[in-house]
């Protein structure tokens, strides 16, 4: 029978707004004054219907409750602001609860960051103790690892080297390695796995998985990538505005949060979103067309399609180069195009308003897609402006000539690459 | 169905039992400390060129220093004894229990991005800080030893004595007192970044009521008050009492200053513990 090891029960946590140190003292001094004089709190809550309250406070969390089976890997979703990082940083005991309270079974180390308190200073083999107590191992127990570590991490004869001289790679790769042998109770990551190269993102993944698999270890896991989510998790938790709206099958969670997500039809793109680059350039609307020019919401197989995009320029750009990205709703990247692919020059822009079009020519499998834009510089600072799930659309087993359509259940891939055979 | 058992290891509420100091935890992260002892020692003098010597030059200049302006200069007593070693001496001490004070109350801002990152007992750090200012004062004590040494065959040598013995429990007081006073300021210094500046600015002027570059004896009856309470007189005082055989102390100024440390410790501990929870939301 399965083991509880991890009980959140009512919590909640309030954050106070505003920049800090404002006014503190001041608020202090009055509540101190109105105390004195016996009368309420000027501080004090007045009324919390809404999220963020009279007094200035807001809450991240709002009554929170949820239990973890031993040998479980729960998938925390949400949107930006939903919760989950203040989630994270109440069960790892860097900030404590304003409400309700959350019990611990065994040894619990969280990853929030990879590599927390790595000194540039010191040679790798220095850092790896050092981190490793700081996550809460004993020494001996580092070093009875330590080999284990260091063939993980796959630095080798660099071990006795400061890591200021690493590579960003073996940097992360050492980080991850120690906090992966140590052995804890609840494990909770925190989208560390978004640095390091695909193979090493593949070890970490396959080193969780048999965390939870064969060592019964308990895993809380939080992503934007649906995909890894899925892949790791049996079940999942959905945040949304503090509160706790779904908590089941990974599956069903995902579709609901993906479902919650879904762009508006119309192709604008919202103008309040927070600027991710320079800004110079603003992304403002986006339309799939066909050939002719119509607008479509699906491409039928092997159809040629073209994206347009509009953008607004507030001041000349010399090295513009445009970038689509095909990916599917939960985030697993499908194509790239770049306006510079195959050696084409960037584009010089003036201020004002611009369209962008782009001609494709790739055979989508039936699924459903989404389209991310970025304008960005030749050089850094790189990125002025980027929009993720600008639109969705459905690729269908449908063709025009009605003939050449893709005829497995199963579907491997999401590109239909063109090609010649022979066959002899 | 789970089987509902109450055999939890950890249960996180909003408070906390104020007085409870969470020493045992301190003792299960004891690795750290060592740690954190040798990242500052082999941190600090990377890339400089005279690496570990500062430790040396720093008291020998200050030394010299007053020996110049305040020996000299303003012509101002040393008990009869000679003008190096009574300067030095003050200076090794009082400059390990300033570093200690004003490194302790910096903890929660100087460590926000680990403290925000991963949970170990706070109160690790500024162990750890104050036991690796132990080496340096240990380094710059053994230099002024053998400096005392010249002075040996001097008419106006030093004379050590049997209060050499009670200079573990000295060094403990003003390791004890530097922790808790720093420990209160860092925990205030989260609501209140002013108190930063204050003590920053505040420490250096702190020498001056402290018998560092003058002897006690030398203060005029009518002050003398002021300087007594300060909890750091006495360790001074008996510092050098026991190294150079000159100052005045008692037993009833000792336990003065160990009854401050106490106090210190108690109320920095409390107050540390209670900021340690929350003060991420406020970084």
């Amino acid at each position: 029978m399965a083991r509880q090891v991890l009980a959140v029960e009512a919590l909640s946590k309030r954050y106070r707004l505003g920049v800090i140190g404002t006014g503190t003292l001041h608020d202090d001094f009055e509540r101190w004054w109105a105390a004195l004089r016996g009368r309420p709190d000027p501080t004090a809550k007045i009324g919390d219907e809404g999220r963020i309250r009279a007094d200035g406070t807001v809450w991240a969390l709002r009554d929170i409750n949820f239990t973890v089976d031993e040998g479980t890997t729960l998938g925390i979703v949400g949107a930006n602001g939903a919760g989950k990082s203040t989630l994270l940083k109440i069960l790892s005991r860097v900030t404590a609860p304003s409400g309700g309270c959350v019990k611990l079974k065994g040894r619990v180390a969280s990853l929030l960051e990879i590599g927390t308190g790595f000194h540039a200073e010191l040679t790798g083999r220095d850092n790896v103790f050092l981190n490793g107590t700081i996550l809460g191992m004993r020494k001996e127990e580092v070093a009875r690892k330590f080999d284990e570590i260091v063939a993980f991490a796959d630095v080798g004869a660099y071990i006795d080297t400061p890591v200021k001289r690493y590579s960003s790679g073996m940097y992360v790769r050492l980080a991850f390695a120690v906090a992966a042998h140590l052995d804890p109770d609840i494990l909770i990551v925190d989208e560390v796995l978004a640095v390091g190269d695909i193979n090493f993102q593949k070890k970490c993944l396959g080193k969780m998985a048999e965390l939870t698999s064969s060592q019964q270890r308990t895993v809380l896991f939080v992503s934007h990538n649906m995909a890894s989510i899925k892949a790791l998790c049996g079940r999942a938790v959905l945040l949304d505005g503090g509160r706790l709206v779904a908590d089941g099958p990974v599956d069903d969670v995902v579709q609901l949060y993906i479902a919650g997500n879904r762009p508006p039809a119309s192709g604008v793109i919202d103008p309040d979103r927070p600027v991710v680059g320079t800004g110079e350039a603003r992304l403002a609307s986006v339309a799939l067309l066909d050939r002719d020019g119509a607008a479509i919401s699906e491409v039928l197989f092997a159809q040629p399609f073209t994206v347009a995009f509009d953008f607004d320029v507030t001041s000349p750009i010399p090295d513009a180069v445009f970038e689509v990205d095909i990916s599917t709703p939960d985030g697993t990247y499908v194509a790239t195009s770049l306006s510079t692919d195959k050696l084409a020059a960037p584009a010089t822009l003036q201020p004002g308003r611009h369209r962008a079009h782009l001609d494709l020519d790739v055979t989508l499998l039936p699924d459903h897609y989404s389209i991310d834009l970025g304008i960005h510089h030749t050089g850094a600072p790189w990125t002025i402006d980027f929009a993720r799930r600008t639109l969705d659309f459905h690729a269908l087993n449908v063709a025009k000539s009605g003939a050449d359509r893709y005829p497995y259940e199963t579907r491997r891939g999401f590109i239909r690459p063109e090609g010649r055979w022979t066959i002899s | 169905m789970t089987p509902i058992d109450d055999t939890w290891t950890t249960v996180l509420r909003p408070q906390s039992r104020r007085l409870d100091f969470r020493l045992g935890e301190l003792w299960r992260y004891r690795d750290l400390v060592g740690l954190l002892i040798r990242r500052d020692f082999v941190a600090t003098y990377k890339q400089t060129i005279l690496g570990p010597i500062w430790f040396l030059i720093q008291p020998l200049v200050t030394t010299l220093t007053f020996v110049v302006i305040f020996g000299n200069i303003a012509a101002m007593p040393t008990d009869g004894q000679p003008q190096v070693l009574f300067y030095m001496l003050g200076t090794v001490v009082w400059s390990y229990f300033a570093t200690c004070f004003v490194q302790t109350s910096n903890t929660f801002v100087a460590n926000a991005g680990l403290f925000g990152k991963v949970y170990f007992p706070r109160l690790v750090v500024p162990v750890a800080t104050v036991m690796s200012n132990l080496l340096t004062l240990a380094i710059q004590f053994a230099q002024f030893v053998a400096i005392a040494l010249l002075f040996s065959s001097t008419t106006a040598r030093p004379s050590p004595n049997a209060w050499l013995a009670l200079l573990p429990l000295l060094i403990l007081l003003m390791a004890g007192l530097g922790l808790g006073l720093g420990l209160a300021i860092s925990s205030l210094t989260t609501r209140y970044r002013d108190l930063q500046y204050a003590v920053a600015f505040g420490t250096p002027l702190l020498m001056y009521v402290t018998p560092v570059i003058y002897p006690l004896s030398s203060v005029p009856e009518r002050f003398r008050w002021v300087v007594v309470l300060n909890p750091m007189t006495p360790v001074v005082e008996a510092f050098r009492y026991a190294c150079l055989g000159s100052g005045t102390v008692s037993a009833g100024h000792l336990a003065y200053a160990a009854t401050a440390t106490v106090v210190s410790l108690i109320v920095g501990i409390a107050l540390f513990n209670r900021t340690e929870r929350n003060f991420m939301d406020t970084v």
